[in-house]
């Protein structure tokens, strides 16, 4: 529990459903030193390829009570990863040392059994390469030393204009994340499995008139 | 979840190689049938492990490097049934050397004991990559590992008796009576199992899965509209009917069908061969009935394009 | 995973990092293009930009798709003799003889009518350039694509407060408590306004959106107030009507900076009725405009012009002037109006509960005076008084297209912009703020547009600017019989105030010969046989159909493009453009800068990579046609050519020589030490490109807010030559302008010029220089009972108009589209979620998917706009979803509507705004 744990927090009070994060991860992990990532069909018909993080939208309620929810996932950085301990290669794995989870694109070998693993549907097998891929809490910038410092941040927290995802270790519980849980109530999603996700998710919040 | 047949015809095949071995090594300790039959039975077993494990690799993205999956036994029930069904065929076609050899009985004994045991393990490998995760609820419990063993026994009962009708026809009447008992009981342990899943409330709801506690939640957009691995490989997409259909057809070709051919069939090769395939057809109905029942949780992240 | 680190330097080593500005909106964000050995590798928000701060959208981050898109033009066009417009079936030509088609058409248009060239520009962001263009070559027809945008929004507040959101104004939603967004998707200000609005939330404001769908900024208002299409006006009125009834305004601001207490005229018998009576006293500061109008004062109880030291003007009241006219103040009269504009009235107009109306007008009026606040800035007004702080009424609002884009725009956006003055917010810290070049006037009476034919004269550049601001009937462009002068018939009587020209009039009118047949139509950036079109199949004939002669209607269509679009299809001459990141381009001061709230920002794009094939910069384009050309502008005394290309256009260009002033305000004079004005500097482009691409020059504080009214900053305008005057811009609670063509309606007034008869009824109807509500002409003329039900569209946030589905990934996100319903009213049809429907309206019928919503007015359907393609367009395959699933819209929406002289546009009486969102549907299960 003292050791770091990165993760993602996520705003649900400010996202707008703009899928700055979506693209913005898709080209940087398309482009960096992890990719590509697949598309196919891009020009015909059903297009479709892989990516890390999607953008959905759900609506709560009935009309005129109705919340219109713009809902951004990627893979949770699960505390106790259910999708790890099932991988017969360990290309799947959790690092010690920041709690990333991660898939070794040169072990993988396709079987798609961590995807079964992972309740989230946070994971998709890379159709050209066949191999698992995932977020990988864009350890390629958040690591690399040669990038300026405020560029080390993953590429969809950069993007994200409403400052809707929080990035930071959730295990210090000074951070920026953990003070957001903290005080805003954040919270895991399906809890029933006990995966212990990482990354969480801030509720809405109104503010009423003043009386 | 999307019914694979890769998979399907993984997990049926060596079922019924397992049982069939099951079979012929308890025969031979107690009831010593010729060596024909034993020699007959191992080859078969082992040419359905052979064919079972190769359609296992179409379900790989990466076959070439299958071999990096026998590393993860301490923790993966995947990696242990790659370490396993290859040692169980192993120890069977040994077995049958030994066999054919004539060796001497301790050893093919001892032999055998391996196998039988690592048979068993495969059983429970099968079985538990299913039943460990938690929160496909259908497969979540010890019916899964029960239907695999007696599915899997079953079936290799039942193939045992067109094999006694060319090895051993002594047999062929208790080997039936045999097929047709354990049929019996793997199809009521399967509606068993049935009647639990039918039971099931989905643990994650879609409150759950955003975490707003509301009961009127429906998703407008999934995020992208050609579809994705997350919606190609956790459903079906089949029609409901046709999901019954399935269904029914396994439940009777599971047990009344082959039943029937072997009870009341006239007792010819031929119907004894049909029995075994229709049986098979059966398991396999079943197996993909199996896949298709599991409701996946991340599904709920994946209902609606627009 | 284990190399990535080592792949990561192998990677850093030969990446270098540029700056531009992005353009896969008209945001303008700006964005750092990484580069490994030339090829694009990645694109991300330049966190030294102050628009975006580095943050970026879901378009900007695909740019690297769209430079990849396989849809690209790369070689100058010609349509294969023989083929029909629309096939797209080209031969490809050199620049040369696509240049020698160009110029010799064009030169003997010149020499004989200019009004026969016709040029048109979409979503162009350098009208700076196209106008002067088009100037230069002498043809009034010119316009971008603001006639079918948001011009009501442009218009309807610049006639009123001297400003607008769009891209000239917006809320400071820094300092605002409550925020009311009404009628907005998306909007141009995309990133910086999701910023502020998080920003707003976080800091615990509170958000209301007025809106029949509660999507993208909608859904994180804190309270969504659903409303029918076209009833905002009604809405406004109502929220007016209870701030009077109540008495939260501000009463100080509206006597000071409004002409809430000017007197008008209530003599129905005089020729200056409803004129506001003057003092006669000369003023020096505006030749064009005066400044003399009456006040009533109250603690001398006599006319006093206004502003006259120490006089306390009444808003209220009737009184009758020292000649004996009798005069109201202009508050009086919108008081008179506003009394039957009740709640109720509102409520069963828009849906919304009268009760809920009074809470919001209580809400904002509340907000507005008991958390007001004080900056310590101290400012002088245009009247010499000195006030030691800036006060802040913080309500602000945003509105769009939602308001805008109905033929009852105009007016309801009036009453919007009246409601903003009566809670004192405009240009005020937490209320609305003005972007440099604005203010300017209401409206800005300088810029003026020709108004007679004479101004079109062969082989000479059109003598005024083919866009302005009419301030009477004397200002609109017409014929001695009151017939247009322009193709799109903008400031003819049928639209006296399309400040921003009617671009989707112009294929209509041109097939139809109404009022005349044009020659060459140049189509710039703009989709107008799909997406820009009302009516889109009908157009796509148009462009297709030929006279009794075999000859096209349209003779000869030239379409610069970057892609395949649509339109491309049916060109005779297709100009391959540069993407963004190929060429230079200025968003210029003349035109529509990024400028902020403290000062104005203008900025550049530089090529990060050389052009693909043999795509040319359009603007390079221009630059050698009108040097071919010889307009003066753009050649020396010898007549040889002036600029080299158009980077060497923008340094060296001043609007009249010596000058001073030029497209861009950075890094002027020889040395580039000077700002907004100075020499020309050649070393201009370096500078901007070293410094993020933009250049910045904030004011100082004090004459940062009151600027309608600021002595300071009307000072400095002037020197910088942001104004022509330093007179105040007063806010114009009563429209006299609107009067002045209601005069001439009824036959009176100070203009000779009448509007012909079919038309005389319609001004005096709808240029009411009150704000009111009145129902969409289109929604007038059609049956209620067999087209129940408003069909609107909305921006994706993943989507530019028609121009990303060639996108890979855009395109994954919105692969086609579906009509949101709410499930009563489908399940009404028997029409199931997810399963085909027709939607019909008068004019057509389209078949699409239905998906049940609950997150819309159950009177109204909407879909994303622009997803549906046209097969054969953008290089989809055959079967791609856009095509098979997806539709517009558009086919279902008029052009053209029933009326006297065989039909009128679609558009607002006022101003021309295409009324996109008054189309009403009736659905069915298909
Ligand atoms: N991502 C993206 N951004 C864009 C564009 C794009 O294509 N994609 N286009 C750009 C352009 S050219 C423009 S003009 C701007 C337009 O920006 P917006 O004005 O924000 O765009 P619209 O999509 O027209 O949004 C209109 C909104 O008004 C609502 N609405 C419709 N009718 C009514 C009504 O009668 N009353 C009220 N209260 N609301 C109504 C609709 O539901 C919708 O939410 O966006 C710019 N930004
Ligand atoms: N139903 C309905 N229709 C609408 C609207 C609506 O709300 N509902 N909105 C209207 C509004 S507000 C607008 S502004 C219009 C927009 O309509 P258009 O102005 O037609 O805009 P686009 O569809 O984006 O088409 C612009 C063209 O520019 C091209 N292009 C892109 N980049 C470049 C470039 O770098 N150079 C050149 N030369 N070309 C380029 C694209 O390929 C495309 O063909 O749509 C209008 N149409
Ligand atoms: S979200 Fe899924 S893939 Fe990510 S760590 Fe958790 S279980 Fe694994
Ligand atoms: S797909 Fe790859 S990462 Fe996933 S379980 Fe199989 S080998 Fe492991
Ligand atoms: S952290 Fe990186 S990989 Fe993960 S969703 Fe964000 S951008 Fe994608
Ligand atoms: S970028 Fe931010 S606001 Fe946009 S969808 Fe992602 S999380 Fe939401
Ligand atoms: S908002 Fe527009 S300009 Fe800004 S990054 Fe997105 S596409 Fe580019
Ligand atoms: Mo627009």
């Amino acid at each position: 529990m003292t050791t770091k744990q990165l993760a993602l927090v996520i705003d649900l009070n400010v996202c707008v459903g703009c899928h700055a994060c979506v693209t913005s991860c898709k080209e940087w992990n398309d482009g960096g030193s992890a990719g590509p990532l697949s598309d196919m069909n891009s020009y015909g018909k059903d297009p479709t390829g892989t990516f890390f993080n999607r953008v959905q939208t759900f609506e709560v309620g009935e009309f005129p009570d109705t919340e219109t929810v713009h809902f951004p996932k990627s893979c949770l950085h699960c505390e106790e990863p259910p999708c790890v301990p099932v991988c017969p290669t360990g290309a799947s794995y959790k690092r010690a040392e920041d709690g990333i989870v991660l898939v070794d694109y040169d072990k993988c070998i396709g079987c798609g059994y961590c995807a079964w693993a992972c309740p989230y549907g946070a994971r998709e097998l890379d159709p050209t390469e066949k191999v698992m891929k995932k977020c990988t809490l864009c350890v390629d910038r958040i690591t690399d030393e040669l990038l300026p410092p405020q560029d080390r941040q993953p590429a969809c927290v950069m993007a994200c204009p409403t400052n809707a995802r929080l990035f930071g270790d959730v295990h210090d519980p000074e951070s920026v994340v953990s003070k957001a849980i903290r005080e805003r109530g954040g919270y895991a999603l399906m809890p029933e499995w006990e995966t212990r996700p990482a990354n969480q998710y801030l509720p809405r919040r109104k503010t009423e008139p003043k009386a | 979840m999307k019914p694979a047949w890769s998979v399907i015809l993984l997990t049926t095949q060596i079922g019924a190689a397992q049982g069939l071995f099951l079979l012929v090594f308890l025969l031979n300790i107690f009831k010593t049938p010729p060596r024909e039959f034993v020699l007959v039975s191992c080859a078969v077993s082992l040419g359905l492990l052979i064919s079972g494990l190769i359609a296992s690799f179409f379900h790989l993205g990466r076959p070439e490097r299958a071999w990096r999956a026998a590393s993860q036994w301490r923790t993966s029930w995947l990696s242990r049934e790659v370490i396993v069904l290859p040692a169980f065929m192993g120890m069977v076609a040994l077995y049958g050397l030994l066999i054919f050899f004539e060796f001497e009985k301790n050893i093919s004994i001892w032999v055998g004991g391996v196998a039988v045991l690592l048979c068993l393990a495969l059983f429970i490998c099968t079985g538990m990559i299913y039943a460990c995760l938690p929160f496909l609820q259908e497969w979540r419990s010890p019916l899964t590992l029960v239907n695999f063993f007696l599915l899997g026994t079953a079936s290799g009962l039942t193939l045992s008796v067109p094999l006694a009708v060319i090895a051993h026809p002594q047999f062929v009447g208790p080997l039936a009576l045999g097929a047709f008992a354990l049929a019996a009981v793997a199809w009521a342990v399967r509606i068993a199992s049935l009647v639990r899943n039918a039971r099931l409330r989905p643990k994650s709801t879609m409150a759950s899965a955003i975490g707003i506690a509301h009961p009127r939640i429906v998703q407008k957009a999934q995020g992208f509209m050609g579809g994705s691995y997350n919606t190609r490989e956790f459903f079906h997409r089949r029609p409901d009917l046709l999901v019954r259909a399935v269904r029914w057809s396994f439940l009777l070709l599971l047990f009344p069908v082959p039943a029937w051919l072997l009870g009341w069939g006239g007792g010819s090769l031929a119907t004894f061969i049909a029995a075994f395939a229709l049986q098979f057809a059966g398991l396999l109905a079943e197996r993909w009935y199996f896949f298709a029942e599991a409701r996946h949780p991340q599904n709920l992240y994946y209902q609606a394009a627009s | 995973m284990s190399l990535v680190s080592a792949a990561i330097k192998e990677v850093k080593k030969t990446t270098c990092v540029k700056t531009t500005t992005c353009y896969m909106c008209a945001c303008r964000c700006g964005i750092r293009v990484h580069l490994q050995d030339g090829e694009i590798r990645y694109i991300d928000g330049n966190p030294a930009h102050p628009l975006n701060k580095g943050v970026i959208c879901a378009k900007g981050a695909s740019g690297i798709m769209k430079q990849k898109s396989p849809a690209r033009l790369t070689r100058p066009l010609r349509r294969k003799a023989g083929s029909e417009r629309g096939a797209g079936e080209f031969e490809p030509i050199s620049w040369e003889e696509a240049f020698s088609i160009l110029e010799n058409r064009l030169r003997k248009i010149r020499a004989e009518d200019p009004k026969k060239f016709a040029f048109f520009t979409g979503r162009d962001q350098m009208q700076a350039l196209t106008s002067l263009f088009a100037r230069q070559f002498g043809t009034p027809n010119y316009a971008a694509h603001g006639g079918f945008c948001s011009v009501n929004m442009a218009a309807g507040m610049i006639y009123t407060i001297g400003g607008s959101f769009w891209e000239f104004g917006g809320p400071d939603l820094e300092r605002a408590k409550l925020f009311v967004m009404i009628g907005t998707a998306e909007d141009h200000h995309s990133n910086p306004l999701k910023i502020a609005i998080s920003k707003f939330k976080r800091a615990g404001g509170r958000f209301v959106s007025i809106n029949p769908v509660r999507t993208g900024y909608s859904a994180i208002a804190d309270e969504w107030i659903p409303i029918r299409p076209g009833t905002d006006g009604a809405l406004m009125m109502a929220l007016c009507h209870e701030l009077v009834r109540t008495d939260l305004c501000d009463r100080e601001f509206l006597a000071r900076y409004t002409n809430a207490g000017y007197l008008v005229n209530v003599d129905p018998a005089s020729d200056s009725e409803g004129l506001i009576a003057c003092a006669k006293a000369e003023d020096k500061t505006n030749p064009f405009r005066r400044h003399d109008q009456l006040w009533w004062d109250l603690s001398s109880g006599r006319q006093v012009q206004n502003h006259s030291d120490g006089a306390e003007p009444a808003l209220e009241g009737e009184y009758r002037l020292a000649g004996g006219t009798p005069v109201k103040p202009a508050f009086q009269l919108l008081r008179d109006r506003l009394e039957e504009c009740t709640p109720e009235w509102a409520a069963d107009i828009t849906g919304i509960d009268a009760e809920k109306i009074r809470a919001l007008a209580r809400e904002m009026g509340r907000t507005a005076r008991e958390q007001s606040f004080e900056l310590p800035i101290a400012w002088t007004d245009s009247w010499g008084r000195k006030h030691p702080t800036v006060r802040g009424n913080p309500v602000a609002f945003h509105a769009m297209r939602g308001m805008a884009a109905h033929s009852n725009g105009f007016q309801s956006i009036r009453a919007l912009s009246i409601l903003m003055s009566l809670l004192g917010t405009i240009d005020r810290p937490g209320g609305f703020r003005h972007k440099a070049p604005f203010p300017r006037g209401t409206p800005p009476v300088y810029a003026r547009i020709p108004n007679s034919p004479d101004a079109v004269k062969p082989n000479t550049p059109l003598a005024g600017a083919p866009l302005g601001f009419p301030a009477g009937p004397e200002d609109l462009f017409i014929g001695p019989e009151g017939e247009p002068v322009r193709i799109d018939k903008a400031f003819s009587w049928e639209y006296p105030l399309a400040v921003h020209g009617l671009m989707h009039n112009v294929i209509g009118n041109a097939w139809r010969g109404d009022p005349y047949r044009i020659d060459t139509l140049m189509l710039f950036m703009a989709n107008m046989a799909w997406n820009s079109s009302m009516n889109t199949a009908e157009v796509r004939r148009m462009l297709n159909d030929k006279d009794e002669g075999g000859e096209y209607k349209i003779p000869f269509l030239v379409v610069c493009d970057a892609f395949e679009s649509e339109t491309v299809a049916f060109a005779d001459l297709v100009l391959p453009d540069t993407t963004y990141l190929e060429r230079h381009d200025v968003m210029s001061l003349l035109d529509r800068p990024i400028s902020e709230f403290d000062g104005p920002i203008d900025s550049v794009r530089v090529p990060v990579v050389p052009p693909m094939g043999e795509c040319k910069p359009f603007q390079d384009v221009l630059v050698e046609l009108a040097g071919r050309l010889g307009f003066p502008a753009f050649v020396n005394k010898d007549s040889s050519r002036k600029f080299k290309d158009y980077a060497d256009f923008v340094v060296n260009f001043e609007t009249e020589p010596g000058s001073g002033q030029g497209f861009l305000i950075g890094w002027r004079g020889k040395d580039g030490d000077k700002a907004l004005l100075g020499e020309p500097n050649p070393d201009q482009w370096k500078r901007y490109a070293e410094n993020n691409c933009l250049f910045h020059q904030p004011m100082p504080e004090s004459i940062q807010y009151m600027r309608n009214w600021n002595q300071g900053y009307h000072e400095w305008a002037q020197q910088m030559k942001l104004r022509r005057h330093p007179d105040p811009i007063m806010i114009q609670i009563y429209a006299e302008v609107l009067q002045r063509f209601r005069l001439a309606a009824k036959g009176k007034g100070p203009s000779a010029r009448r509007p012909p008869p079919h038309l005389k009824s319609r001004i005096e109807t709808y240029f009411d220089p009150l704000p009111f509500f009145y129902v969409p002409l289109e929604v007038q003329c059609t049956e209620k009972e067999k087209y129940p039900l408003a069909a609107i569209t909305q921006r994706p946030m993943a989507m530019y108009h028609s121009w990303d589905s060639q996108n890979a990934w855009l395109r994954q996100i919105h692969t086609h589209n579906y009509l949101f319903v709410n499930p009563r009213t489908a399940r009404a049809q028997r029409i199931a979620d997810g399963g085909w429907m027709s939607v019909e309206s008068p004019w057509g019928k389209v078949r699409c998917m239905a998906r049940y919503s609950e997150a819309v007015e159950p009177g109204t359907v909407w879909t994303w706009n622009a997803i549906g393609k046209s097969p054969g367009a953008w290089k989809l395959a055959p079967d791609a979803n856009e095509f098979t699933r997806g539709f517009i819209l558009n086919n279902l929406i008029s052009d053209r509507l029933p009326g006297p002289a065989g039909g009128i546009s679609n558009s607002d009486p006022i101003t021309g705004q295409a009324g996109w969102y008054d189309v009403r549907v009736r659905i069915s299960r298909a």
